[in-house]
């Protein structure tokens, strides 16, 4: 019996260190991701207020102190200077423009994909997802590389037209626009499958029978019935395409031509070739504010995705 | 209907077609005699032992193995810990924003994760004096923290499913709920952090963009060293690299499949 208080005080204590284990629990992630994620953008925010030097790192900090005064310099000349150079507000519009008509491709492509997956046997079903996502776990790099094999002036589909007698000179399709639609409708087309597959595998198809029982032909069925309740997949997958392929470097890099013009690339060459850090931080934070609509359409998708399955 | 139906199918082989016959070209070039990638000379081998007797891929192929093997360690830990706390805690103050923290990574550009990742490094260097020189354990750190994310994907949708019952029976005999988490919920999501760990492998292993940001002197990735031999044009070498990266990525996805589809069946049965 006398153990009872030492027992109820072990259990507070318990109870407390419990408590600190919850925070700690809480802590473990959030802090990487404060410190490896989110306090990142803010620096990269500070830089591109800041100007560029020779120095290490190079640029120039924005809060000083100069005789006992606190002297913040901010230096607002990136952001005009991206406005003024016609360089890249066309590579900002061309990425929009490429990523844009990539995602439409893409889901041409891979919507009648995820409708013939979701209408197949339940057993054929798996093996055929698992086909569209293998693909997605080889390298990236490699698969972009797969296609300059395929699309160069002596490429496999040029020697096979030229084979068969189609064409009498190759095709000039590497480093070109064309390449590059081909390289990120090849290489995101998975991720339009998947949550469109996540979206039509739901479909109930008492609603397809009821609107061709009332006589509607199966195109206006599609139409109006089918593409309306799969539109929370379709802008999912649209947007898991077009988020990427707006920041795409690799491609762009590998499958496009000198007249190529992607806001990735610019980045790259910012940083890299001119070692403009502050420059190349505004491109980024431009870049954000492009993306930040897409991202919101692709949360709202995600979520009214879920209160679907519930 | 039947129109409709014999349409998709045909639009779906093209499809597969379309996603298949590159990797399959990059296949079946690798065993290519002649140093022009796409014209058949005959069948050889020689260019995978050319691969294996080049210093700079062996070397850029160990740094991307340790970079993978310990960022998706770390991935799987940390995508866990947040899964775990954005599932099972009830509200806390900074539920909203570990949310969308981990979930952010996934559709923010490869560019600006690197950028923002070294300039980070760049200012902690200079404030702190960590990490030092850019190299392997930078590009750890980076991987780790989107390969977080994608494990957590994975994580969290298995905790969701998860039965709770077993861990309240748990809880009401009495044990801790550490003791709970390690001896019940972990090996109930085994197969699900197995598949994270695997995704953020794959993802480490295949990183161009972030790792060319932070990265350092003497530590360059598989990756980085294909992108500038790659860069020079298509080179037979590549090919047999690519190969045997196919080669090895299908048959763990085979295995893992068998494996899924047959503790299905035992749980079925």
């Amino acid at each position: 019996m006398s153990s009872l208080p030492l027992g109820s005080k072990i259990g507070a204590l318990l109870g407390r260190l419990g408590l600190k284990g919850r925070i700690l629990v809480i802590a473990i992630p959030t802090v990487w991701l404060l410190v490896f994620f989110l306090i990142p953008f803010l620096v990269v925010a500070k830089i591109s207020f800041s100007e560029a030097a020779i120095a290490r790192p190079p640029y120039l900090p924005i809060v000083e102190w100069v005789d006992g005064f606190l002297r913040v310099n901010l230096n607002f000349g990136n952001y005009l200077f991206l406005l003024e150079d016609p360089l890249y507000v066309a590579a900002y519009l061309g990425s929009v423009k490429i990523a844009g008509v990539a995602t439409i491709i893409a889901l041409l492509i891979g919507y009648p994909m995820a409708y013939l997956i979701a209408r197949s046997a339940p057993d054929r079903r798996n093996l055929l997802l698992m086909l569209v996502v293998l693909p997605f776990w080889t390298s990236f790099l490699l698969r972009v590389y797969a296609w300059i094999g395929f699309l160069k002036s002596n490429g496999v589909i040029n020697n096979l037209l030229l084979s068969v007698g189609i064409i009498d000179e190759p095709l000039v399709m590497l480093q070109t626009d064309f390449a590059v639609y081909v390289g990120i409708v090849y290489t995101y087309l998975p991720f339009m499958i998947l949550p469109l597959y996540a979206n039509l595998v739901k479909l109930d198809e008492a609603y397809l029978e009821a609107s061709a029982d009332l006589g509607a032909r199966p195109v206006t069925t599609f139409l109006t019935v089918t593409v309306p309740l799969s539109l929370s997949g379709i802008i999912a997958g649209c947007m898991l395409v077009f988020i990427p392929a707006v920041g795409e470097f690799v491609i762009p890099a590998l499958l496009g031509g000198p007249d190529t013009l992607m806001i990735g690339q610019v980045l790259w060459n910012e940083f890299f070739s001119n070692r403009d850090w502050p420059v190349a931080s505004s491109v980024a934070i431009v870049m954000l504010f492009v993306l930040v609509i897409p991202i919101m359409l692709l949360r709202w998708a995600q979520s009214a995705g879920e209160g679907e399955a519930r | 209907m039947k129109r409709q139906s014999r349409f998709l199918t045909i639009f779906g082989v093209l499809g597969f077609v379309f996603l298949y016959a590159p990797i399959l070209s990059l296949v079946i070039f690798s065993f290519n005699e002649s140093r022009l990638v796409t014209v058949w000379g005959g069948f050889s081998t020689k260019w995978y032992g050319e691969l294996f007797r080049d210093p700079q891929i062996l070397d850029a192929a160990w740094v991307s193995l340790r970079i993978a093997l310990a960022s998706a360690t770390l991935s799987v830990v940390i995508g866990t810990v947040a899964s775990f706390v954005l599932i099972r805690f009830r509200r806390f103050r900074s539920k909203t924003l570990l949310s969308m923290m981990i979930t952010a990574p996934l559709v923010m550009p490869e560019v600006i994760i690197g950028l923002s990742l070294l300039v980070m490094f760049v200012t902690m260097e200079s404030v702190i004096g960590w990490p030092g020189e850019r190299g392997i354990l930078t590009v750890i750190i980076a991987h780790s923290t989107f390969g977080a994310a994608y494990a957590a994907v994975i994580i969290q949708s298995r905790l969701v499913d998860m039965d709770l019952s077993i861990e309240e029976a748990a809880l009401d005999l009495g044990a801790q709920p550490v003791r709970v988490f390690f001896g019940v919920t972990l090996p109930v999501i085994a197969p699900a952090l197995m598949s994270g760990w695997l995704l953020a492998f794959t993802l480490s292993l295949d990183d161009l963009v972030v790792a060319s940001f932070v990265s350092g002197p003497g530590a360059s990735t598989l990756p980085m060293v294909i992108f500038s031999k790659v860069r020079m044009g298509v080179s037979p070498d590549v090919n047999a690299l690519a190969a045997i990266i196919i080669g090895v990525a299908s048959l763990g996805i085979i295995i893992a499949a068998l494996q899924v589809s047959r503790s299905k069946n035992m749980s079925q049965s």
